[in-house]
């Protein structure tokens, strides 16, 4: 009855619609046992937050192919922060270049996957952050 | 009610909540989905907030256009300045225990709107067409202030019934294809429909649906020959008049009462990806709910639901007393020896372990 889930939206902003990656990764998710929330294509860095609340997610992790990633990552982490939601992981994937990553990671988003990632990896690198973020609480 | 407040532990939670922050209801509903210490305090501490919102439940099988339904009926209950939360529930794999909960992607442009609030949740084992606390959820959005309270039910088949003890009105929505007028005599499903709603009506076969639908709902309350035109030169509709005329003043009465006192159940047709016969659907809610208070129903389904609450909650409080806090598991371990080797029967076993939880019992 007890139970406690990890809750994770998998969102796609802006305005590319690939969205086979995305469905991949929440698949993996799902099958890793964890609560996945869907949010479906062009979803504004608003509305992402926006559910992120209402779903009380522990993670958002977000799809961007389309090469704006260094604007909709920093919009997202600035509204959760905004919205008081710092406990949330933001993490993600798509065609990232390194020094990109890296930049983001300084601002405060967590791991991002690019091309070539194993679907396991994605889901260790959440399942191992849920488990030390909740050590020892509930 | 102030002592009641006290005992539930966070109260900056609770200011929150009673301020109407949405962060506030959204942390209360993982509470209570999670089952975390403490939850049941929350729920008893804002059960006098009870009572407001109008519970629609949305059933149906999978893929009928429950979500989109949501969805337009969301946006014109908002054009009336009316608060919505909505509460969609989705399968656990029985497998993973994992979940895809997608039916916010049918609700995309519902986002970004205070005034609707979305829950995704996940069946987690529960076979009834909702979650554990799906109930306990809906009661936190009505607490929260919203005047409707939508719950939207997995795609289901024709036993997942609970919807309908757990809402105001219920409404069953099924597509052209759902099958013929056999499908609808069955017993489940299409017995708890206070609303039937025929979607995708822009389909060809949609009409028919809807009309045979109709007939055997006509068949089941009775007024099989109701309604049909002149056949074989003899008109059913006029024999009917004069056999209600020839029954007298004792016919009469019983017609008036009918009249007011009887809910005759709905068909509509929508298409709700383009909004077509959503407002019908929303006027009609409207009318049943008057109906239930008119009647006294709504009290009536009500109290039922709070009666039925305490039992449930006390089940749950015995299944954690023997299982999760209690001696049940061990027990359980201990007798299995036994139990393998035929030793002991299920049931013997079974009443040691209720003995040692309820002594007198």
């Amino acid at each position: 009855m007890a139970e406690r889930k990890i809750r994770v939206l998998v969102g796609k902003p802006g305005l590319d619609g690939h969205d086979r990656g995305a469905k991949v990764v929440a698949a993996a998710l799902r099958d890793a046992g964890m609560e996945v929330i869907y949010t479906g294509l062009h979803q504004t860095p608003e509305q992402i937050v926006q559910a992120a609340i209402q779903e009380d997610v522990d993670v958002v992790a977000l799809s961007i192919l389309s090469g704006a990633h260094m604007t909709l990552f920093p919009r997202v982490l600035e509204k959760l922060r905004e919205e008081g939601m710092d406990h949330v992981l933001l993490t993600g994937g798509g065609i990232i270049p390194a020094e990109d990553m890296e930049k983001l990671r300084e601002m405060g988003v967590g791991k991002l996957f690019g091309p070539g990632t194993t679907t396991a990896e994605a889901v260790n690198y959440i399942q191992e952050w849920f488990e030390k973020e909740h050590a020892g609480a509930d | 009610m102030a002592a009641k407040k006290s005992k539930f532990s966070d109260r900056k939670l609770l200011e929150s909540f009673e301020a109407g922050e949405a962060r506030a209801l959204a942390r209360a509903i993982s509470w209570v989905e999670n089952g975390r210490p403490g939850f049941e305090d929350l729920l008893s501490a804002l059960h006098g907030k009870l009572g407001r919102a109008q519970r629609i439940g949305i059933t149906g099988p999978p893929g009928a256009g429950k979500s989109t339904l949501i969805h337009g009926l969301a946006a014109l209950v908002r054009k009336r300045d009316e608060r919505v939360g909505v509460v969609a529930v989705d399968p656990t794999s029985p497998f993973t225990g994992g979940a895809l909960l997608g039916d916010r992607i049918r609700m995309t442009s519902a986002i970004g709107d205070e005034g609707i609030f979305i829950r995704s949740m996940a069946s987690r084992g529960s076979l009834g067409g909702l979650a554990t606390t799906t109930r306990e959820v809906a009661d936190l959005m009505d607490a929260f202030g919203f005047e409707r309270v939508v719950v939207e039910t997995v795609g289901v088949g024709q036993s997942e019934l609970e919807i309908a003890e757990a809402t105001d009105t219920t409404v069953v929505v099924l597509t052209p294809e759902s099958g013929d007028s056999v499908q609808a005599m069955k017993a489940g499903l299409m017995e708890i429909a206070d609303i039937f709603v025929v979607n995708k009506a822009d389909r060809p076969e949609a009409k028919r649906a809807a009309g045979e639908l109709r007939t055997v709902l006509r068949i089941r309350q009775g007024q099989t020959f109701d309604r049909i035109p002149a056949h074989h030169g003899v008109d059913l509709t006029r024999m009917a008049e004069r056999r209600a005329r020839a029954g007298g003043d004792d016919g009469g009465e019983a017609a008036a009462d009918a009249g007011t006192k009887r809910w005759e159940i709905p068909v509509l047709m929508t298409a709700a990806t383009g909004g077509e016969g959503v407002p019908e659907l929303l006027e009609t809610l409207d009318a049943h709910l008057g109906h239930l208070e008119e009647t006294g129903e709504l009290t009536i389904r009500r109290n039922r639901r709070t009666l039925e609450r305490v039992r449930a909650v006390v089940n749950r409080g015995l299944r954690t007393r023997v299982w999760r806090g209690g001696p049940g598991t061990e027990m359980l371990e201990a007798a299995r020896p036994d139990l393998e080797s035929g030793r002991r029967s299920p049931y013997e076993v079974a009443d040691e372990i209720l003995r040692s939880v309820m002594p007198d019992g």
